[in-house]
């Protein structure tokens, strides 16, 4: 064999990274070309890249068989974690893709920059999950940042997308900025950027008081750079204004797919990196979790804008997510670890499909001219379309929790995680307040089923996007009913980690 | 019972697929067939429940019928279903008051009919998991989803302030199970992986964990029986409900609440069980007296209705912690009667609601006149919630006395007042209503029943009667059961 050969057998895996990134620059080029009506042919091109990817994704897979490969000088895992989460993230988009077409063509978004901003985001996430280095981290996170600040604003005669887009950047910026400079004291600390070796330096400090507090020092910047990915209180400023002002379709993708990425660098970052620290990440955790669920759940209810509403149902899903990250070690104990973090993971998985279809449903409501974005839209859907009322049912029901729907299994398996982490007043907070939350979903049910619609026209819609809707809102069912599967794939995942 | 049919699951699944095909095949303009579907899925369900009954082997005290399968190896969930002599019961009577809801709404219920039967097919089958389940998730997981269905019954084709009254409905009873939920994740820790319901009877656990799981539990059970003071959503949601709504509310959905005690807070926390019993009994002694009075002066039928359930209710939770045969029985039989009475009445409010559309005592007055058959009907469901002799009223009550009176004279006392309050309200209110001159206009015209309502009426006061006369059919199923219960109850597992 000759050294060529071994080395694009070394770098198959980063496969999908590379499809699309030729993909997009082709994409970016033909769009060049294509005329406004015919943008057609750019939407379909970049579906058939991101079918492309999701089969490098399973080739890689099958390829590699559930091992653990780093490449790059370490700076590029590929597992079975990474992996998963790519598959859902080609899923999260290519559903945004088709939930937002009909939305960008009516008001004349649907541009060669949302597609190749889109991609590229999604280009910065893969890296965020497959990232074994301090640096790859960055480097995807920035990557996927900037794509979001532009299209948050992709709409420029909008006072509020600007006004978003410009909050988002300043606080992005701080953000990344305050990551940066916890990496770097941990590398002052431990002397790698790679996050495996990281591991090994920081287990090596153990019992050192003075080197200690300098790496939890550096910790705590890294866990709020985490914290302002997942968007958790107190760093959840930029949500309700980002998720409120940008368009719909670019709500819908930066509340869907950019989650499973920032659930990856979390993972890689705490969990590969830094689990010898656990007993201080976690109490960090905590807090945070505790607190977003607290003012996500309450602050909710006071919304009249149904995008600021779910944004705050964002904040207090994540803080619940949490409660699974922080479960995992118990008294220097690893037994559980697997089972809370893959709860952590199937959480995340479940939530984002959850709100891939509810700000569908938003898209589809909506019409040239008519942006649905208040709760008085819901008003009477049910005598407008029963199936879709039916859909938005299941949708907020999965978001409240309540059984069969997938979002009960989410809960269940964080909870249970926490309960066996002996967590049990943070599971009692944790339920007292998802109470809470419930009354904003219901409201929802309530508004679309027990009142009068104000406009009594049909809904329509693109069928494919009628399909997928439904298919995204019985998937929910589906998985409340089995959710075996997609537990199983979960706790593969993490044990091979 | 190798070789049967899943009769249990079919007990779950056939009203639960009949709802989906009534909801998918629905719309308003093929009401006529929904109908039909509905009944026939109905009438379906409760045959598959006879066997259960007709099968069952009075001497075991074990589970019977019991299905096993995989459902979520992560956590060691099993679709787990299985009836002793406690629970059986209560899938025919569910399965029956189906039957019967399906019959009164089928001319009254005109907007969105295939939703609305899709809703109580489904409710039904889920209330038949909850009673047949044997795992903690699978438990769960009913009890829960049971909510859904009642929230849209209230909510779509209640009363005026229906809005208000299905969310207060909703989030009390969710937040009751809510800790429940953490209630089953620590029991399912500390049981070293089991959901099973039958292995957490046999868990030792400490007195201070099984007081905080008491807690845990009891808010959820609390809730739904309802007992003083977490009962304050009983009387809106049976106000706003529609006749159909208060009639599986009342006579099936407070039973999952009762049955959750006896199902878990008895066997699984015998030692806190006891330890509070004095607790629950002064709960349960407020919801039979102060309920009871406070339903003295209602001028609402069905709160009047409502309260009386709550007080009946308050007679189920006290048999169960007085710890002795009769108690616990006459709480089972009690469950049972309410079911049939709470029923019958509800519909009889209904069957006048329809023609009058009031439900205010004082717009009635001499109903006798116009209604002689509804008036006779009226009157035997009356005595029975009063508890006549006779009548399925007086056995429960009368055992939960008995037993009481062995537990302590006093509470014995307290609670036989019931038999002068249920009575007072009771018979106050059906004099108002059904006697005296013809009150205005619109009474003078009523008609009296049609075929419809006299069979529905007329399977209620067959049974009502039955119960009262021959008991032991019911009472001899739980007989080995609740003697097991009260064996495992009494040995503590500390």
């Amino acid at each position: 064999m000759s050294p060529g050969a071994i080395a694009f057998i070394d770098h198959l895996p980063v496969l999908p990274e590379v499809i699309l990134l030729v993909g997009t620059c082709a994409l970016m080029i033909v769009d060049l070309f294509v005329k406004d009506a015919r943008r057609g042919l750019s939407y379909a091109l970049a579906q058939a890249i991101l079918l492309a990817c999701a089969l490098g994704t399973a080739f890689v897979m099958w390829g590699a068989g559930g091992s653990r490969l780093i490449i790059f000088n370490g700076l590029y895992v590929a597992d079975l974690m990474g992996h998963v989460l790519k598959l859902f993230a080609y899923i999260a988009v290519s559903a945004a893709l088709v939930y937002s077409r009909q939305y960008l063509l009516d008001r004349g978004l649907m541009r060669g920059e949302f597609l190749t901003l889109l991609l590229f985001a999604l280009l910065g996430m893969m890296i965020m999950i497959s990232a074994n280095s301090f640096l790859t981290v960055y480097l995807g996170l920035e990557l996927l940042s900037l794509c979001l600040y532009a299209m948050v604003a992709l709409n420029r005669e909008s006072a509020a997308s600007t006004e978003a887009a410009m909050k988002y950047f300043v606080l992005g910026a701080l953000a990344s900025g305050l990551l940066l400079y916890g990496m770097s004291m941990i590398y002052g600390a431990t002397g790698s950027l790679t996050i495996t070796e990281v591991a090994v330096g920081v287990s090596k400090v153990a019992g050192n008081t003075a080197e200690h507090t300098f790496l939890v020092f550096g910790l705590v910047f890294v866990v709020a750079g985490i914290a302002f990915k997942l968007g958790v209180v107190p760093f959840h400023m930029w949500i309700p204004d980002v998720y409120h002002g940008a368009p719909t379709a670019v709500t819908l993708v930066i509340g869907s797919a950019p989650k499973l990425a920032a659930f990856a660098m979390a993972m890689r970052l705490l969990v590969n990196g830094l689990l010898d620290l656990a007993v201080d990440w976690q109490q960090m955790l905590a807090i945070l979790a505790v607190l977003s669920m607290a003012l996500g759940n309450i602050t909710a209810i006071a919304q009249t804008n149904l995008k600021r509403m779910l944004a705050y149902s964002t904040i207090a899903h994540m803080g619940f997510m949490l409660l699974g990250l922080l479960s995992g070690v118990v008294g220097g104990n690893l037994l559980s670890a697997v089972e809370a973090y893959s709860a952590a993971m199937f959480y995340v998985i479940v939530y984002v499909l959850m709100s891939l279809g509810a700000f569908g449903m938003l898209l589809y409501l909506s019409r040239a001219g008519f942006e649905c974005e208040n709760l008085e839209d819901m008003r009477g859907l049910a005598r407008r379309s029963p199936w879709f009322a039916f859909i938005m049912l299941v949708l907020m029901f999965s978001l409240a929790g309540v059984p069969p729907t997938a979002g009960f299994y989410a809960k269940l398996a964080v909870l249970s995680a926490a309960v066996s982490a002996g967590q049990i007043w943070l599971a009692v907070v944790a339920v007292v307040l998802s109470l809470i939350g419930a009354f904003y979903y219901l409201r929802i049910v309530k508004l679309m089923y027990f009142d009068e619609p104000r406009d009594a026209g049909p809904v329509l819609g693109p069928p494919e996007m009628r399909t997928l809707l439904s298919l995204n809102g019985l998937s929910l069912v589906a998985l409340g009913i089995l959710p075996q599967g997609l537990m199983s794939l979960c706790y593969l995942a993490i044990r091979g980690l | 019972m190798q070789g049967a049919l899943p009769y249990l699951s079919l007990a779950v699944w056939i009203p639960i697929l009949t709802g989906l095909a009534v909801l998918a095949t629905g719309g308003d303009r093929n009401a006529g067939p929904q109908r039909a579907l509905a009944l026939a899925g109905a009438i379906a369900g409760f045959l598959v429940t006879i066997p259960l009954y007709a099968g069952f082997d009075l001497q075991s005290s074990g589970m019977q019928f019991v299905e096993f399968a995989p459902w979520i190896r992560q956590f060691n969930v099993n679709y787990h279903l299985g009836v002793d002599g406690i629970s059986v019961l209560f899938l025919l009577l569910n399965s029956f008051i189906t039957i019967l809801v399906v019959i009164a709404g089928w001319s009254v219920i005109e907007s969105r009919v295939s939703q609305y039967y899709a809703s109580f097919l489904l409710l039904s089958g889920f209330m038949n998991g909850v009673f047949s389940a044997l795992d903690g998730v699978l438990f769960y997981v009913f009890f829960e989803a049971t909510l859904i269905p009642m929230f849209i019954i209230i909510g779509v084709w209640g009363g005026p302030n229906r809005v208000y009254a299905a969310v207060k409905f909703f989030l009390y009873t969710l937040g009751g199970s809510l800790l429940m939920l953490v209630a089953l994740l620590y029991l399912y820790n500390k049981s070293g992986g089991t959901f099973s319901i039958v292995d957490w009877h046999t868990l030792p656990l400490p007195l201070e964990t099984q007081v905080l799981l008491f807690f845990g539990l009891l808010l959820a059970f609390a809730v739904k029986v309802p007992m003083w003071p977490v009962h304050t959503w009983l009387p809106d949601a049976h106000v706003e409900a529609p006749t159909g709504g208060s009639v599986v509310l009342a006579a099936i959905m407070l039973k999952l609440g009762a049955y959750g005690f006896i199902r878990f807070t008895l066997p699984i926390l015998p030692d806190a069980s006891r330890e509070l019993a004095g607790f629950m009994i002064a709960l349960s002694l407020i919801a039979v007296v102060y309920i009871g009075l406070v339903a003295l002066v209602q001028s609402d039928m069905k709160k009047l209705i409502a309260y009386s359930s709550i007080s009946h209710m308050g007679f189920v939770t006290l048999g169960f912690f007085i710890f002795n045969a009769q108690g616990v029985e006459g709480g089972l039989v009690q469950m049972i009667s309410h079911g049939f009475i709470s029923a019958a009445l509800f519909l009889c409010v209904g069957v006048m609601y329809d023609r009058m559309h009031s439900r205010m005592i004082s717009d009635y007055g001499g109903v006798v006149n116009t209604m002689p058959k509804f008036a006779s009907f009226m009157m035997l469901f009356a005595m029975a919630n009063a508890g006549l002799p006779a009548t399925s009223g007086f056995v429960g009550e009368f055992m939960v006395i008995m037993g009481a009176m062995k537990h302590s004279f006093w509470i014995a006392f307290a609670a036989a007042t019931t038999l002068v309050f249920g009575a007072a309200y009771t018979l106050w209110m059906y004099k108002r209503v059904i006697f005296g001159a013809v009150a205005n206009k619109q009474v003078a015209a009523l008609t009296d029943l049609n075929r419809r309502e006299l069979i529905v009426l007329g399977l209620l006061a067959f049974a009502v009667l039955a119960m009262g006369v021959y008991p032991l059919p019911f009472t001899e199923v739980m007989h080995a059961s609740v003697n097991e219960l009260l064996r495992h109850v009494a040995q503590p597992k500390i």
